[in-house]
């Protein structure tokens, strides 16, 4: 009995959430039929409980199913971001889907079973666990992706998410039947035992690891595996392309990073030089190809590639000051990115989405409100002080420093000066040019704006007062340093 | 009054955050907030220089509160004889740029001066800030605002100069926020205590070598392309011409200071051993600076332009100074950087008043300015012999003092630097000549209007201290004297030991 009961606890935050996508099936075949605004609030309560149960749960280290689903304070801190994603997707979709014409229960439904398949990745401590988790995130990312099926991007970005996911899904059953094979066993303590005891030299147990790292590498979207992002994030509605570069970027490192700490720790030399070049690759390719783009969507693309970058860098330096750093820039990046799509996903023009630079000319001083968002978003994403954006970068840089990786901070401080380019066109666009033909309307959204000043709140609130969310993040990296 | 520190630093941005929530029609009452905000500032700030120890060498008007304990940054400030004359020369300047924009600025007022205020919290942050994190932040944040300043305001071609203007320092900067984590983490790992704080962090000796010269490059890397030395300037030109006039008279006269004082308040003290050794390297820089500012100013045929390039030329002089590392150069370079600040935030002031009576800045489109507007014209001549050190002005004492300074450390520098102030003389003058005297060529030139109550307002006070510090530097060099030779001993002792260290361990 008392198994249960932890078992209960130990995934009480996906139940919740999954009560809450049944609730919505049921609720979506009631009346009214017409529409479905109500869902997507019904929904945000849900995820409001899961974020609930999730601070009412903090400091709890619950192992359960055989140690095949752990809830510890790791789990939960990825737990508050997975949350605060979707439910600031939740809110941006509202109007936007009613907008665009494609307002559907299965929407609201389908973002929220992602949202399951992400916190069960942030609680699998084994390797089967984290696979669905995994499927069961993509399968729904792969339909929303799509959602708008009229579009040919949509169609387009949804079959390249979909064929090159499950390729890469592919490669991630193949490496954990190889690490099976290896060690005979998928738990990720079990497998820290055994490449503690000198597994880590066998050819079979590398060769599998090397497949986990390319599924994990396509779901974070680092370079070389990054090739699908700009696509399926220009095709997917807006507010779908925020949940894939948080929420679902959020889950594949929460894995990564409990396999890499809990099994790979012991032959960190080995994989740090293979993430290093990661990192570098992911920053580098992803600045410079931003550089290019004139569609806001895909700019954020490129840019949520070298972000990643970024993140990588943290994970190479590794200790708790840089893996926290991972913590609390996943935490920074969903605000900001969360909150730069939501602004974007106001923009019309014509009756049509406008998502392209010029679309943003003379906007701040129309709306001056909405460039001051936006440009405060921009700027975090920079890393630009005080906002929570540079606050990130600087524990990570530090991290990187104090690891002795000189070299992989420069070129990160490098970068960060190539990414300001970019992002400050959008800036000199909104307040130095004037637009040509229609200027872009912003469409008014009660929900939106919600969405907006949740999002501005965490990216000032970390920003200036940074020290209580990241004691959190050590708190939650420490215990799996021991 | 423990929190007057604070106070000059954050009434600014209340004033914005007033202004942001006044209504948009009322241009009048906008601008009345900002500028009433800017004097109160100042006023505020007056009590630094009349209650100031001039004896004491150490901070003064401390303030210290914990901001991320478990990362050593605390909110720290504190003002010295070093930035003292500085967050003055700000607060000073603030009011009379926002009057020279009364007219000038003609669109979105309300922007402007939030821009501006915020612009005011983050420079002052920079000149008070004594932990390296709070330091960073000021200094990163402020270039936004001027970003905005010259992006938005400024000129035709004002989009390129202000993305140059932001790439060129954010790089610098950037590389600064490595150097600065790897001092936090040496400090650390070799003291035990992680902090950020900069009077613990200059006690610390670093060990001569490889460590501290990169460290000391990309501090220095951040500051001169601040300042800025040749060869990072290529910058300040646009940024200049494009800016609007109060964007010129706050980077000329308050920016540009942050790169010297950044000199001044880190490297020196931090990296003693590597200053010392690249003094020679400095110089010549500083040297090439002057010299080379002053020729292309010579050729200019845009008088903001000629004046932009003159910043150059006079930076140079400071830098020179700073790294004599003796009492004379140090106390001429921050007098020089005073002056600089007065003078050529003037001459901008001028050009722009000119500028808005004519619409042009082309030297040819002027000459024989003195018989429509004589009273311009006599004060821009006191502010052009200003600028080229006449005695009996202020600029005279600070490049008197750092060629005293010179002379004893590096002679040729010394001899090179002084053929600049003969080089300044010619570009100033003939500059002068060209758009004051001789006969009216121009005929929409006979009817401009001389200096109007508003222009009097704002030039009589800068004139005022140019003639203050011309006639009695002791005013203002007396504050300086005390913190300045606390730092040379600093410089010497930490060098000395440092070398004691290296000679330990062979």
């Amino acid at each position: 009995m008392t198994d249960v009961l932890a078992g209960l606890v130990a995934i009480a935050p996906a139940l919740v959430l999954t009560v809450t996508g049944f609730v919505l099936m049921a609720l979506d075949l009631l009346p009214p039929r017409g529409r479905h605004e109500h869902l997507g609030f019904v929904g945000l309560a849900g995820v409001v409980a899961a974020l609930v149960t999730t601070v009412l749960l903090w400091g709890s280290d619950v192992s359960a199913f055989r140690g095949m689903v752990v809830l510890d304070n790791f789990a939960l801190f990825f737990n508050l971001v997975i949350g605060y994603a979707t439910g600031l997707v939740l809110l941006l979709s509202m109007d936007y889907l009613r907008r665009r014409g494609q307002e559907s229960g299965e929407f609201y439904i389908l973002v929220l079973f992602a949202a399951v398949g992400m916190v069960i990745m942030a609680s699998a401590n084994d390797l089967i666990v984290i696979f669905l988790g995994l499927e069961t995130m993509s399968l729904s990312l792969y339909v929303l992706a799509g959602f708008f099926r009229s579009r040919i991007e949509a169609g387009e970005a949804s079959m390249k998410y979909f064929l090159l996911g499950a390729f890469a899904s592919g490669f991630f059953v193949y490496g954990i039947a190889l690490i099976y094979g290896a060690t005979g066993s998928t738990n990720l303590d079990k497998l820290g035992v055994a490449v503690a005891a000198g597994a880590g030299r066998d050819p079979l147990l590398l060769i599998g690891f090397g497949l986990l790292v390319v599924g994990f590498g396509f779901k974070i979207s680092s370079v070389p595996f990054h090739m699908w992002t700009a696509d399926v994030y220009e095709g997917a509605p807006t507010s779908v392309t925020a949940l894939i570069a948080t929420g679902s970027k959020a889950a594949a490192f929460a894995a990564f990073l409990r396999l890499l700490l809990a099994s790979l720790r012991p032959v960190q030399a080995d994989w740090a030089l293979l993430l290093w070049g990661m990192a570098v690759l992911s920053m580098t390719v992803g600045n410079v190809v931003a550089l290019a783009q004139q569609n806001l969507k895909r700019m954020l693309a490129f840019s949520s590639i070298a972000h990643v970058g970024y993140m990588l860098i943290g994970v190479v330096a590794g200790g708790a000051l840089g893996n926290a750093g991972v913590l609390f820039y996943l935490l920074v990046y969903t605000f900001t990115t969360a909150g730069a799509f939501g602004v974007i996903l106001l923009l019309e023009r014509g009756g049509e989405e406008a998502v392209r630079l010029e679309d943003t000319a003379g906007l701040a001083n129309r709306h001056p409100l909405l460039g001051l968002a936006l440009t405060i978003f921009l700027l975090s994403l920079i890393g630009i002080p005080p906002t929570a954006g540079f606050v990130g970068k600087f524990y990570l840089f530090g991290a990187a420093v104090r690891s002795g990786y000189y070299w992989l901070a420069v070129i990160g401080v490098l970068n960060s000066a190539v990414a300001a380019y970019y992002y400050l066109r959008v800036i000199v666009s909104m307040y130095m040019r004037e637009p040509e033909g229609t200027p872009t309307s912003v469409v008014p959204s009660f929900a939106g704006a919600l969405a907006l000043v949740v999002a501005l709140w965490g990216v000032v609130q970390l920003g200036l007062l940074p020290a209580p969310l990241f004691d959190l993040a050590q708190s939650a990296v420490l215990p799996l340093l021991r | 009054m423990t929190h007057v520190l604070s106070l000059v630093t954050f009434v600014p941005t209340l004033g914005a955050a007033v202004i942001f929530l006044l209504p948009r029609r009322s241009d009048t009452l906008v601008k009345v907030t900002t500028l009433v905000t800017s004097v109160v500032t100042f006023a505020l700030s007056l009590p630094l220089y009349t209650r100031f120890d001039p004896a004491a060498a150490d901070y003064q008007f401390v303030e210290q509160a914990p901001w991320m304990p478990t990362f050593g940054v605390s909110y720290h400030v504190g003002v010295d004889g070093i930035s003292l004359l500085l967050v003055l020369l700000t607060t000073f300047l603030m009011p009379l740029t926002l009057l020279a924009s009364w007219d000038s600025i003609e669109r979105r007022w309300k922007e402007f001066a939030i821009t501006m205020l915020l612009l005011e919290t983050g420079m002052l942050g920079v000149f008070l800030a004594l932990d390296l994190f709070l330091f960073y932040i000021f200094w990163e944040a402020m270039l936004i605002p001027m970003y905005l300043i010259i992006g938005i305001w400024g000129g035709p071609n004002r989009v390129y100069a202000a993305i140059k203007f932001i790439l060129y320092t954010l790089t610098g900067s950037l590389l600064m926020l490595v150097a600065i984590l790897a001092l936090y983490f040496l400090h650390g790992a070799a003291t035990g205590t992680y902090t950020f704080d900069l009077p613990v962090l200059a006690r610390y000796v670093l060990p001569a070598g490889r460590a501290q010269d990169l460290l000391f490059l990309a501090f220095a890397l951040a500051f001169a392309v601040k300042v800025p030395m040749w060869p990072f300037h290529t910058w300040l030109p646009d940024a200049h011409v494009e800016a609007p006039t109060p964007g010129s008279v706050i980077l000329a006269g308050v920016l540009l200071k942050m790169g010297t004082y950044g000199f001044l308040r880190f490297c020196l003290p931090l990296f003693p051993q590597a200053t010392l050794a690249f003094a020679p390297w400095m110089f010549t820089l500083a040297v090439i600076g002057i010299l080379y500012g002053a020729w292309v100013s010579t050729v200019q045929v845009d008088i903001k332009k000629l004046v932009a390039y003159s910043s150059v030329s006079h930076l140079g002089f400071v830098v020179l100074g700073l790294f004599t590392l003796n009492p004379q150069g140090l106390v001429g370079g921050i007098i020089q950087m005073v002056n600089h600040g007065l003078s050529t935030g003037a001459l901008f002031l001028i050009v722009g008043m000119l500028y808005e009576r004519r619409h042009t800045r082309l030297i040819a489109d002027y000459g024989g300015l003195w018989t429509v507007v004589p009273a311009m014209s006599a004060l821009f001549l006191i502010v052009c012999l200003s600028s080229l050190g006449l005695p009996g002005l202020n600029g005279f004492v600070g490049e008197f003092l750092i060629l005293v300074g010179a002379f004893q450390v590096n002679r040729p520098a010394a001899v090179l630097a002084t053929a600049g102030i003969i080089f300044a003389a010619v570009y100033l003058l003939w500059m002068y000549q060209r758009v004051v005297f001789g006969p009216v060529t121009r005929e929409e030139n006979r009817r401009l209007g001389d200096l109007s109550a508003r222009e009097w307002v704002i030039l009589a006070p800068v004139l005022a201290l140019i003639f203050w510090i011309g006639v009695y530097p002791v005013a203002f060099t007396s504050k300086t004297e005390a913190s300045v030779q606390a730092l040379i001993t600093q410089v010497q002792t930490k060098a000395a030991a440092t070398a004691a260290l290296a000679s330990r361990t062979p």
